[in-house]
């Protein structure tokens, strides 16, 4: 059997999956895991160009993933009433200030020679910094967490269209990456994985804790849509009549015709960036960076600079990340930092890459899908089990209750107990690379 | 007086807390980095070991707390504890012999080992979350204070208190039982010797007749040990949550990498030196300045430089910095 | 790389792990040992042999060593001249031959169980634990031993003055050639009954070179066998007993040092005329 055909047997046998939940669940949970599972394709396939081609080790895809998120909101939603005059401007400014500090400090570090006194002088430069940023940032914040804390309190938006974000994500993911990169990379030895673990983290709890930006926990909610809204769909006579047409009730035809569009547009990335991802690796760059994985030294010999095509490849490899999360924010049309947890959108998007193939973008496709599949569904599967398990226990037994509860945590030992398998009995994932 | 008395604050709410986090990051950080230097690998399943075995502490405490058992003023968890080590021995023994032994055998790179390890954390957490469940646990009883607030102030007619509670008495003490012991263990033995060698060159080790089967075994036994401990004794000092577990991961790689991976001494030094930075920076210091500044020069703010939700980032900042200066961190570890 | 499953792809981030001091010996498992009377004391015997699957890199090569006796492998570069004592030692995949020892085929026999049997071997590179002290190190060499081996030590001492004086100094500190006396310092605390060494002198200056020739005699005279790799053909052959010079992985001439020496053929091929 050729490896074509495996492939569309592989990919066909997930699709009937999903057409399964379609009509044993409901077709909004099997088009919800369509949607979910392009966009966790696109993630896979960002990592799968990092891991898969250069052999960078990102452990923060969560923090791009919020940046993208974030993204959304400042792209997307109205800017609020008076919060840049009241403290806007001020809080930019404080933040250029701090920037301002840190370069300082940095060039004093490079143009002074070592020495204590270099030591003094770079220490009252981030000291006085500090402390003068602290200044003005303070008032500036409280003023704007001011407004209306109930229902804004930060400072909102730009007011466009929320597709534009799409794009802003990748940019913000690929601003971190940069930074990330530059510091991490290149040394003599690389610290990425520890680096991007912190950033990761500090991402979030920047999310979570400057209600200015994004209101922190408080969320953000009802982000404007790229698709119509379904209570309008269920007000307009036309898709009315022609969801009767198809013998839809009205409410169920809007949120698949919602999903629908929505998979269309995520589709339609996927495609594109799948079609980029190819192109490139099969251009000289992309010939380059596996000659350098494969031999770094002699590509080193070459005269091929090893840290700039690392660094390229760690920044594209985010943006992809960055694209993802604002397209999931815009589909759930709300920001809630307090979901963003490491199992779920770091390292499950691992496995997604390992399980699928590490270093072919078909397989990092598969590996989204597939994987996202057995997430949302080993739950009642478990459930199921469990309750398979305890039919013969007493009702209200307090074992049968525990089991029965305990059916949520059975994805977390899914997922890996999947992902070891597939590194020890068929390495190289479901699509090997070629 | 007054110097006495911000003193007093200053050990209350920086020092003691700070040196019973310290202790409790520094055992974790051990871990770390014994994995690190033997097996070669970070093993992304600590944060989730150390829950495992504190969860066995906890569920032994709890038929030890029914059965009426207790170590009267100390917390029962202490006299649970050895069973919750046999179990983490257990449970690492096994993970080594079903899934890490392959790819020691295959001689995979340590990166393959890497991702090997956050699948065994998947199956930890979930499996620590199947049992107890995700939610916060408490399992100290006991004497809360050896030296409460008032007591002390009664004591002493400061107007200052200084809490020492028990578990930060126990965490200390236990840590520094425990470092010494490893110490011992490591420099002194033949077992411990043989460790470092087949650290230093496993090809070498096997040539002197060292096996290298035994030298894993010991190593995952000792870090199991130390995971459990550090688990352990942060769930007394704060609380048990699963969560919070994998969450110590970041400070406690930020330790080990700051003091210099695969160093011992280094992991120790890093503990402290990231779980200082973190109380010192999060702390509000209204309360020392007040007493220290002269009268009139009082602050008004909180003087709290950062917000505690950024504690993650006061560990990772210290670690670019200490990366920037000194890339192998403060003792020169395995790297480079 | 991408044909090995388990590689890392390049990946050099020290924050996920530490590929440095990872052993490159396949761990195997040990198989039986049977008499075999008679012969040279230790020899490898028409070896064919290769890593893996890979393909053969030595071709029906024979190295052998008697008692009391110094004998040296010399050859070109890449004459499979390391990898022969390394088959010898059962860190390679034996197609055909055979290992004996002291009357006994070990030819299944894993390195370690090797080194139980009294074989010492010291490395070409990485031959000493940087980390540990020199005492350290000599140490480990008598990790097998249960008895007392203070006796050895004091033995390793007194050939190697210069290790007493560094005994509680770390061995990476130490220059290139005490390194190498390190090396075979901690390779005779076994108390080997045969020792092989792949090129002592690789690195060490001329003088050092010679302190280290007479170093590897004084230990042959106290009887035990020395079979080594040499890169200074001529100063190596003109100690040896035996001498094997390899071309691509089988034996060209074999004689004893002092006819290789005279032997015009080798003496135009490999010393240079």
């Amino acid at each position: 059997m050729n490896q074509t055909v495996k492939n569309t047997i592989l990919f066909a046998i997930i699709a009937l999956m999903i057409i399964y939940t379609g009509f044993a669940q409901s077709w909004n949970s099997a088009l919800l895991i369509v949607a979910m599972g392009l966009i966790s394709s696109i993630m896979a396939l960002g990592v799968n160009l990092q891991w898969g081609f250069a052999g960078l080790f990102n452990v923060g895809i969560m923090g791009f993933v919020a940046l993208g998120g974030l993204a959304a909101v400042l792209v997307s939603m109205p800017p609020t009433e008076g919060a840049w005059t009241t403290g806007g401007f001020a809080i930019i400014g404080a933040l250029l200030l701090g920037a301002g500090t840190v370069v300082a400090a940095v060039m004093l570090m490079k143009r002074m020679a070592p020495g204590i006194a270099r030591t003094l002088a770079v220490i009252a430069v981030l000291v006085v910094g500090f402390f003068v940023f602290r200044a003005l940032l303070d008032p500036a914040v409280q003023a704007v967490e001011a407004i209306n804390p109930a229902q804004s309190g930060y400072l909102g938006g730009l007011g466009l269209p929320v597709l534009i974000s799409w794009p802003v994500g990748g940019l913000f993911a690929a601003g971190a990456a940069w930074l990330i990169g530059k510091t991490a990379l290149g040394l003599r030895s690389d610290y990425l994985a520890i680096a991007t673990l912190g950033i990761a983290e500090i991402i979030i709890a920047v999310l979570k804790n400057e209600d200015w930006m994004s209101r922190g926990v408080k969320n953000v909610i009802g982000l404007p849509r790229p698709v119509p809204y379904e209570i309008d769909l269920q007000n307009s006579a036309s898709f009315v009549e022609r969801a009767a047409g198809f013998g839809f009730d009205p409410v169920e035809a809007s949120t698949l015709w919602v999903k629908l569009l929505y998979i269309a547009l995520f589709a339609v990335v996927l495609l594109i960036l799948l079609w980029m991802s190819q192109r490139a690796l099969h251009s000289p760059w992309g010939r380059m960076l596996r000659a350098i994985r494969d031999n770094e030294v002699a590509a080193e010999a070459m005269g091929k600079d090893v840290t700039a095509r690392h660094l390229q490849v760690f920044i594209l490899g985010s943006a992809i990340c960055g694209i993802a999360g604002a397209m999931m924010t815009t589909m759930d049309s709300q920001l809630t930092p307090g979901t963003y947890q490491p199992l779920r959108f770091t390292f499950l998007i691992w496995v997604m890459v390992i399980v699928g193939g590490s270093g072919n973008n078909f397989g990092a496709i598969l590996g989204g899908f597939l994987i996202w599949f057995l997430w949302v569904q080993v739950e009642p599967m478990g459930l199921w089990l469990m309750n398979l398990i305890t039919a013969g226990m007493s009702e209200g037994s307090a074992l049968k209750a525990h089991l029965i509860e305990s059916a949520a945590h059975m994805r977390l030992l899914t997922m890996g107990i999947v992902l070891l398998l597939v590194l020890r009995f068929s390495p190289r994932g479901l699509i090997p690379e070629r | 007086m007054d110097l006495l008395n911000a003193f007093i604050a200053l050990s209350n709410y920086v020092l003691i807390p700070g040196i019973a986090y310290g202790s409790q990051l520094a055992l974790g950080a051990l871990g770390v980095t014994l994995v690190y230097g033997i097996l070669r690998f970070s093993n992304f399943a600590h944060g989730d070991t150390m829950a495992m075995g504190t969860m066995a502490t906890i569920l032994v405490t709890w038929l030890f707390q029914s059965m009426g058992l207790s170590l009267g003023f100390l917390p029962t968890a202490l006299l649970a504890l050895p069973f919750g080590i046999g179990f983490a021995i257990l449970l690492l023994l096994g993970t080594d012999r079903v899934v890490y032994k392959f790819y020691r055998e295959q001689k995979a790179k340590p990166v393959i080992l890497v991702i090997v390890s956050l699948g065994v954390t998947f199956i930890y957490n979930g499996i620590t979350r199947f049992i107890i469940g995700a939610d916060d646990q408490n399992f100290l009883d006991g004497e809360r204070f050896i030296m409460s607030a008032r007591d002390f102030k009664a004591l002493t007619g400061l107007k200052e208190g200084l809490a020492f509670k028990t578990t930060q008495g126990i965490t200390i003490v236990t840590a520094i039982i425990v470092v010494a012991l490893l110490f011992w263990f490591l420099n002194k033995t033949r077992a411990g010797k043989s460790m470092r060698a087949y650290s230093d060159n496993e090809d070498l080790a096997l040539l002197s007749g060292i096996n290298p089967e035994r030298v894993v075994m010991i190593t995952w036994i000792i870090v199991a040990a130390l995971a459990t401990i550090a688990g352990t004794l942060y769930g007394l000092d704060k609380s048990f949550k699963p969560f919070t577990y994998f969450q110590l991961l970041l400070p406690i790689f930020a330790a080990a990498i700051v003091g210099g991976l695969g160093s011992p001494v280094g992991a120790i030094a890093g503990g402290f030196v990231i779980a200082f930075s973190e109380v010192t920076i999060t702390y509000a210091w209204k309360k020392v300045l007040g007493y220290v500044m002269p009268e009139g020069l009082e602050p008004d703010g909180l003087v709290q430089l950062m917000s505690t939700d950024y504690k993650f980032a006061v560990s990772f900042v210290i670690l670019l910095i200490v990366l920037l200066i000194k890339p192998t961190g403060l003792f020169k570890g395995k790297s480079v | 790389m991408s044909n090995d499953p388990y590689g890392d792809r390049g990946n050099k981030d020290w924050s996920v792990g530490n590929a440095k001091g990872q052993g490159s010996i396949m761990p195997k498992a040990s198989g039986k040992t049977h008499p075999a009377p008679g012969g040279p004391f230790l020899i490898g015997d028409s070896m064919t042999a290769g890593y893996g699957a890979g393909p053969d890199i030595l071709h029906d090569c024979t190295i052998a060593v008697d008692r009391g006796e110094i004998a040296v492998i010399v050859g070109p570069n890449g004459a499979g001249k390391s990898t022969g004592m390394k088959a010898v030692f059962g860190m390679l995949d034996m197609r055909k031959g055979h290992v004996r020892l002291d009357g006994e085929d070990i030819t299944n026999l894993s390195p370690q169980d090797r080194v139980a049997k009294g074989m010492g071997f010291v490395p070409q590179t990485s031959n000493i634990f940087t980390s540990m002290t020199v005492e350290e190190n000599l140490e480990m060499g008598a990790f097998i031993r249960r008895d007392d081996f203070r006796d050895t030590m004091a033995q390793v001492y007194d050939l190697f003055p210069i290790l007493k004086e560094k005994r509680n100094q770390a061995a990476g500190e130490l220059s290139g050639g005490q390194r190498q006396q390190v090396a075979v310092g901690r390779a005779l605390m076994t108390q080997p009954k045969v020792l092989m060494l792949d090129e002592p002198t690789a690195g060490v200056s001329p003088i050092v070179m010679d302190e280290l020739f007479d170093r590897i005699i004084e230990v042959a005279r106290t009887g035990i066998p020395i079979l080594m790799v040499e890169q200074n053909a001529r100063q190596a052959l003109e100690i040896a007993d035996k001498g094997y010079v390899l071309v691509q992985g089988a034996n060209a001439f074999t004689g004893t040092g002092k006819e290789l020496l005279a032997d015009p053929e080798v003496r135009k091929s490999f010393l240079g005329g």
